[in-house]
């Protein structure tokens, strides 16, 4: 069980629930586009002017049936979708220079009402007697072993950490979703009949062979690995953290003491920077700066995150790299330098006091994981190659998605992709018997 | 509301109030009307209905700058039931059309009396008009005596309430039965010494036979429409109708903004029919000055509203003399009489327009938001005349196939973004009548 006073609970949702008015009256906006762009904007393809008009006309359950049919993490991409970038940003409203649909507020209020309420619209399929085994328990394993689970197959999820959910339950920001939504989604889904293995981790606990004698095929959905290091003096002294760590913490942990500090820097360009940044923000930490080393252009954060933490009091240093952390057996400072567009330090190191840093300058591959598969597996510097149709890896046993595919993505697109491979899997498996 | 003119992208009413935000200085308009010998100091009554129940709310009314009042129809005290009303809601706004099942007045006769007498004594240039529903000729004698010596200006007698009354023999059943309201409107010519109104049902056939049968019977004028017949939806989970009464429902009247074109409609089929003189008293769906200003338009000589007071409230009358003061002012106009039925001349039979004359449609690539809406409509609903060319979401017209009929027109979303340009053939104008009359009606058909 979560503990409910996690430090995450003091963030309350920027985007709350739309009361029923609001969902009806944003809904009757909606203009019903032909071919909707909005609707090409979203990775898992939901028909948006449809759903929006079952809201509207009282249908909330259809809705949600809409949205969960094109994407069984519905619920959760309704709270941590980049909608700004997606479909909302598509949505014909801005040309028409007027607010654009509320379409994940929407989508929430659909989904939230059959989640909450435990209203189940779908079942296992009458079953095929084939068995596949999913690596990870994040959204593209739960979209992958719910499809799969839906077309009559058995799904086995192994999961590592304590937690189901993947980065939904212990990553995305804890304004947009709280790690109990996410355990609620993964409950809701895996009620047809999905079988967890928590605790379990592939490679280690359960070797490859094992898992290719068990299972007719095997998903990998195992993300991406821990936070990469700086490789920077000093890296190791307490208060120095690794962001998705931090955010971890933040998110499932009842205690972060560093947020007892004054001052935090945050180190990367990424949304994981961002992230971090804003959080530690909102949080309470009164000085909270992000070191990136090129300049806000070429961020690979979206801008609208970037205006938001700098609406909220984030400070940011621009072309700029640390070379070491200070402190006596604890950090106190960090030590940066100016850098020019080729990342060459110009000029004299300068110090930055902070008594909390996050690094976020990505994540680690798995390629040692995928060293272990037996016969091998195409990849490229950890990012598994597949198929565009079908999700299939060069190792005909194998498929994968999200972000150990895509090199890191959205929730939403984890969502496709796991999606992608259990109908390439099904087809797989109902053309030749499953023999490779 | 958008029609098939050239130029007529935008909806109605730009330049008007809402364009240039509040009044414009210049000369002052006198909104004063006449109807049927009833004067009153705007257009803008209350129609007979829970608005116009007492004293206290018709006094209200009057101060917040209502021109005139029907007064809930007098009659035997009934027993309402409990719901009364039912709504459409239509695109998230809700109380498109209103309906419901409530009889006349409950209140004792002396009392209405006695706050009628008041009510006028306190506001003697306010209209205040007693509706009146009974059934025999005595009963009519009665009331109309008794009702008259409160002072009131005029009757309105109710042969239009859809339900409950005409079970009993009056009501729409009186206004569905010509003869039978004329001679009850011949009764309350002979015992009323004041003017005389008769209120129409919609519930009929053609409305010119109950209006001329008012004029038979001697009336000052007639006022229309009163609801009309209608079941508003149905429970899914108790199969009642809607409103229910205990688990059952039945028809009540439709009313509200979903029925000003029906009420336009008929209003404008009196104002045409020469035969017929009375003034005419508008109602149905008037909920702002420009629905006012259409039945001012095809002849109407005052207004009554009931549904848009029971939503908003008496305030919502300040809209509707604000805005027609306004429209006034920039036409040029000071008093209503000057431009009341406008519009009626250029209404005409089918047979009578031009079938020579072509419009087609035009798109603005630079509004257009992409969301083909217009090339759905065509495509599926019309007669495909939208292509989609690659590269690009905005759609391009046929022109020489488009027809002209002006669907992609309504349905896009952007004000001004599809305009219908009209086409010079250099024909000169040629009706089907025309055509009738010259033995070449067989070219093309009528539908
Ligand atoms: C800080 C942060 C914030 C983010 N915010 C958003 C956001 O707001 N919106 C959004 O759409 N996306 C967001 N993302 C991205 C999103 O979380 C990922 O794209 C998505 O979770 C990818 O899903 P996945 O299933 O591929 O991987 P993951 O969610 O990473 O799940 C993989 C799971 O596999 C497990 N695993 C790994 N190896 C093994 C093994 N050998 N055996 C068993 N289990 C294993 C891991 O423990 C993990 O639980 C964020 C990412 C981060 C890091
Ligand atoms: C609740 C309600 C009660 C009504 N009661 C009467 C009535 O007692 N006598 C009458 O002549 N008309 C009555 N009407 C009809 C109205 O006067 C009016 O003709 C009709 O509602 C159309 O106008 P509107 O669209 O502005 O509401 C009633 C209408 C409503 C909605
Ligand atoms: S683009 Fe916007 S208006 Fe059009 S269907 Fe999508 S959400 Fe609705
Ligand atoms: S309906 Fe209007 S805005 Fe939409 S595509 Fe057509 S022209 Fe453009
Ligand atoms: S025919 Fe098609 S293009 Fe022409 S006006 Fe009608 S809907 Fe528009």
């Amino acid at each position: 069980m979560l503990a409910t006073d996690r430090v995450e609970t003091r963030l309350p949702d920027l985007k709350p629930a739309l009361t029923e008015a609001q969902a009806r009256a944003e809904a009757a906006r909606c203009l019903f586009c032909h071919d909707a762009p909005c609707v090409a904007a979203c990775p898992t393809a939901i028909d948006i002017p449809m759903f929006i008009r079952q809201i509207h006309s009282g249908n909330p359950v259809g809705a949600a049936r809409t949205i969960f049919e094109a994407n069984p993490l519905g619920h959760s991409c309704a709270r941590v979708c980049p909608v700004e970038v997606l479909c909302v940003g598509e949505c014909v409203y801005n040309a028409k220079g007027e607010p654009p649909i509320m379409i994940g507020r929407l989508q929430r209020h659909a989904t939230d009402h059959v989640v909450h309420a435990g209203i189940q619209l779908f079942e296992a399929g009458p079953s095929t007697g084939r068995a596949i085994a999913c690596v990870g328990g994040g959204p593209a394993s739960l979209a992958c072993a719910h499809e799969l689970v839906r077309l009559g197959h058995r799904a086995v999820i192994y999961e590592k950490g304590t937690w189901p959910g993947g980065l939904n339950t212990d990553g995305v920001a804890p304004y947009k979703m709280h790690a109990e939504e996410s355990l609620a989604e993964v409950e809701w889904l895996s009620e047809i009949g999905i079988v967890w293995r928590l605790g379990v981790e592939v490679g280690r606990d359960v070797p490859w062979v094992e898992l290719e004698r068990e299972f007719d095929a095997v998903f990998l959905g195992a993300g991406l690995g821990a936070d990469s290091a700086l490789g920077v003096e000093g890296e190791d002294l307490p208060g120095v953290w690794g962001a998705t760590a931090l955010i971890e913490a933040i998110k499932t942990g009842r205690q972060v003491d560093p947020l007892s500090v004054y001052s935090a820097v945050v180190i990367g360009g990424g949304n994981t920077a961002i992230d971090a940044a804003r959080e530690l923000k909102l949080l309470g930490v009164p000085e909270v700066r992000v070191v990136y080393r090129r300049g806000p252009e070429s961020m690979s954060a979206y801008a609208h995150e970037r205006e938001h933490a700098t609406a909220e009091g984030v400070a940011f240093t621009w072309r700029a790299v640390p070379v070491a952390f200070e402190g006596n057996g604890r950090l106190n400072a960090v030590r940066l330098t100016t850098v020019d567009r080729g990342c060459n330090p110009v000029g004299e190191p300068f110090r930055v006091p902070a008594d909390l840093v996050a690094v976020a300058v990505g994540q680690g591959r798995l390629e040692t994981l995928l060293a272990g598969i037996p016969g091998g597996i195409a990849h490229e510097r950890g990012h598994v190659r597949v198929d565009e149709a079908t999700g299939r890896t060069s190792n005909p046993k194998y498929w994968a998605g999200g972000d150990l595919a895509n090199g890191g993505a959205e929730v939403v697109n984890a969502a496709a992709e796991g999606k992608r491979a259990a109908r390439g899997i099904h087809e797989w498996l109902e053309r030749n018997g499953g023999s490779v | 509301m958008r029609g098939g003119n050239p130029g007529n992208g935008a909806p109605r009413g730009n330049g008007g109030p809402r364009a240039n935000g509040g009044p414009r200085p210049g000369r002052p308009v006198d909104l004063s009307v006449e109807c049927g010998g009833i004067r009153s100091p705007n257009p803008f009554w209350l129609a007979s209905g829970p608005p116009t129940n007492t004293a206290g709310q018709v006094m209200r009314a009057f101060d917040m700058g209502w021109g005139g009042a029907v007064w809930k129809t007098l009659g035997d005290p009934i027993t309402n039931t409990a719901s009364r009303y039912g709504a459409i809601d239509y695109q998230g706004r809700n109380v498109a059309g209103f309906n419901n099942i409530e009889l006349i007045t409950d209140r004792p006769l002396e009392v209405n009396l006695r706050e009628i007498a008041e009510v006028k004594r306190r506001y003697p240039g306010h209209a205040l008009v007693a509706s009146l529903m009974v059934e025999t000729r005595d009963d009519w004698r009665d009331i109309i005596r008794r009702t008259e010596d409160t002072g009131c200006d005029g009757f309105e007698l109710n042969f239009g309430c859809p339900h409950g009354m005409c079970e009993r023999g009056m009501g729409s059943a009186v206004g569905q039965e010509p003869r039978l309201l004329e001679e009850i409107t011949g009764w309350a010519r002979e015992f009323a010494s004041i003017p005389v109104l008769v209120k129409l049902t919609p519930n009929i056939t053609d409305i010119l036979d109950p209006a001329m049968a008012a004029q038979r019977g001697g009336a000052h004028g007639v006022s229309l429409i009163n609801t009309i017949k209608s079941v508003i939806a149905i429970d899914h989970d108790t199969f009642s109708p809607i409103p229910s009464v205990a688990g059952q429902g039945t028809s009540g009247g439709y009313c509200g903004p979903a029925v000003k074109p029906i009420a336009l409609h008929m209003v404008t089929r009196l104002g045409k029919a020469e035969e017929f003189r009375l003034p005419v008293s508008a109602i149905g769906g008037i909920h702002t000055w420009e629905d006012a200003l259409d039945f001012l338009l095809m002849g109407a000589s005052s207004l009554q509203v009931c549904t848009a007071a029971m939503h908003y409230g008496f305030r919502i009358v300040q809209e509707m003399t604000r805005g027609l003061e306004e429209w006034m002012r920039e036409k040029g106009y000071s008093r209503i009489e000057e431009f009341r039925g406008r519009a009626l001349p250029n209404y005409e039979e089918w047979g009578d327009l031009d079938l020579n004359y072509r419009i087609v449609a035009e798109i603005d690539p630079v509004l257009c938001i992409g969301c083909q809406l217009c090339y759905a409509a065509c495509e599926d609903g019309a007669h495909q005349c939208i292509a989609l060319p690659a590269g690009t979401r905005v759609p391009r017209i046929k022109q020489d196939e488009c027809v002209g009929c002006n669907l992609c027109q309504i349905v896009c979303p952007v004000e001004g973004c599809i305009t219908m340009v009209e086409v010079e053939r250099g024909l000169p104008k040629e009706s089907w009548n025309d055509r009738v009359a010259a033995g070449t009606a067989g070219a093309g058909g009528r539908h």
